[in-house]
């Protein structure tokens, strides 16, 4: 028996299972219509213990797209949570009914323990400030079809570098690419934490801090914005100090590269300014999209479907 | 103070002086039936003061929680009145409920009976994570 695969950090899959989902993506993009009915009669748990719109939605379009059926749920206070269920039984009941379970939880490290407690493969769609590996794969299929691959960049990380978690997803499989260079650009506050200072460091990657925007984009290939996240704070003073530390708008793209491409995992608050959206390098809105394929991808890699 | 010698059993020697109580706690020395010595602040030629923990019974000790406690504790195993092994212990590359995770965002903190485990991430500045959450485990 096949031994069953999980995705609860990117560094789970290899460089070459990264470099095989982008290859199925792309040819999913291709030739759509080969994959329409490939998971007739699969279904797929969207298990979501707090509120997300994206990443649910283009798991429900990825598996609808394939020709399979999606069941779950999408606010903890509808199911048993409420009740007091544990994650655990929550799971293990979700096992008996679905061939693939995606979970989001608000507690970091929740995806661990469900992969214990089922057979059927389970993906990590979030799990606190902690890790996101398939926004991480949405990012990388969209830097590789935007880029024409993966490596030799420098990639600008910009706002809530602390408890972004696509941050830290995105930075732990870009170290796997040849020569990737890091500005993490955020206040003092919500700097990179130190465990992820401590990956780069073990990794040999080059990686500079900055608290302005303006003093590194003009060497930057990729910047990856985020929004400071008023749900991972405890303390709403420090939020709405922060919310507003950093805003791309035109002036400050003036000095960027042509080929620049910006990235945001979604939803932005303020942080990008609308009128970066008509601009050739604005790539966020085809990144969501590219969210959809590669979880297509995903899907069918880890039910085994060829 | 005379305290008697092991007939068979455990005496574990070179705990850092102060440590004894928590070793005693976490190894469950109290539910033993046989006799069990602690002595703080004894003489040490090595540290000045150790703590020594005498057991003279059978016990299945668990090595991860005294290495975790301090690596330089010796346990020396003696059968019919003779040291039958020294054990020099080292830290172990992983822990299973001997410590718990404080960062709040945990699962650990709401999931019932979950093992709290640990991975060994730095040896020389003795760093543990937390294996759900990664979050650097502080005294």
């Amino acid at each position: 028996m096949n031994k069953i695969r999980n995705l609860i950090n990117i560094t789970d899959f290899t460089v070459e299972e990264i470099n095989h989902l982008i290859e199925i993506a792309d040819d999913i993009i291709a030739n759509p219509e080969k994959y329409q009915d490939i998971c007739a009669h699969k279904k797929l748990a969207t298990l979501f213990f707090e509120p997300s719109t994206r990443t649910r939605l283009s798991f429900t379009a990825a598996m609808m797209e394939l020709g399979g059926n999606v069941l779950g749920f999408d606010d903890a206070s509808t199911s048993s949570t409420k009740k007091g269920e544990s994650v655990s039984d929550t799971v293990i009941m979700a096992g008996c009914y679905a061939d693939i379970i995606a979970m989001r939880h608000p507690k970091e490290g929740a995806p661990v323990i469900a992969s214990t407690k089922t057979t059927v493969p389970i993906i990590n769609a979030g799990d606190g400030g902690h890790f996101h590996p398939t926004q991480t794969l949405t990012d990388l299929l969209t830097i590789s079809r935007k880029k024409g691959g993966l490596g030799n960049c420098t990639i600008g990380l910009c706002g809530d570098l602390k408890f972004g978690r696509t941050v830290h997803s995105l930075i732990e499989a870009m170290l796997r690419y040849e020569n990737v260079k890091f500005a993490l650009i955020s206040p003092a506050e919500l700097r990179i934490p130190d465990y992820v200072k401590e990956t780069m460091d073990r990794a040999g990657a080059k990686w500079v801090e900055y608290e302005k925007l303006e003093d590194a984009i003009p060497e930057l290939d990729i910047l990856y914005m985020t929004r400071v996240q008023k749900e991972r704070f405890f303390n709403e003073e420090d939020y709405i100090r922060l919310k507003d530390s950093f805003i791309l708008n035109l002036d400050l793209l003036e000095p960027a590269k042509k080929d620049l491409i910006i990235l945001h995992p979604l939803p932005r608050v303020n942080e990008i300014s609308v009128e970066v959206d008509d601009d050739s390098r604005a790539c966020y809105f085809y990144q969501a999209l590219c969210g959809k394929y590669i979880r297509m991808a995903l899907i069918l890699y880890l039910l085994g479907i060829k | 103070m005379n305290i008697d010698g092991v007939h068979t059993g455990v005496v574990l020697d070179h705990i850092q002086a102060g440590k004894s109580m928590r070793i005693y706690e976490l190894l469950g020395l109290g539910k033993l039936k046989c006799c069990v010595a602690i002595i703080q602040n004894a003489d040490s030629e090595k540290y000045g003061k150790k703590d020594i923990i005498k057991v003279d019974g059978d016990i299945d000790l668990d090595f991860d929680i005294l290495g975790y406690i301090d690596s330089n504790i010796t346990v020396n195993i003696v059968r019919e009145g003779k040291l039958e092994k020294k054990v020099h212990l080292d830290l172990p590359e992983s822990l299973s409920n001997v410590i718990k995770c404080k960062n709040p965002r945990c699962i650990t903190s709401i999931e019932q009976e979950i093992p709290h485990k640990f991975k060994l991430v730095n040896k020389e500045k003795k760093v543990y994570r937390c294996i759900y959450c990664d979050a650097e485990f502080t005294e």
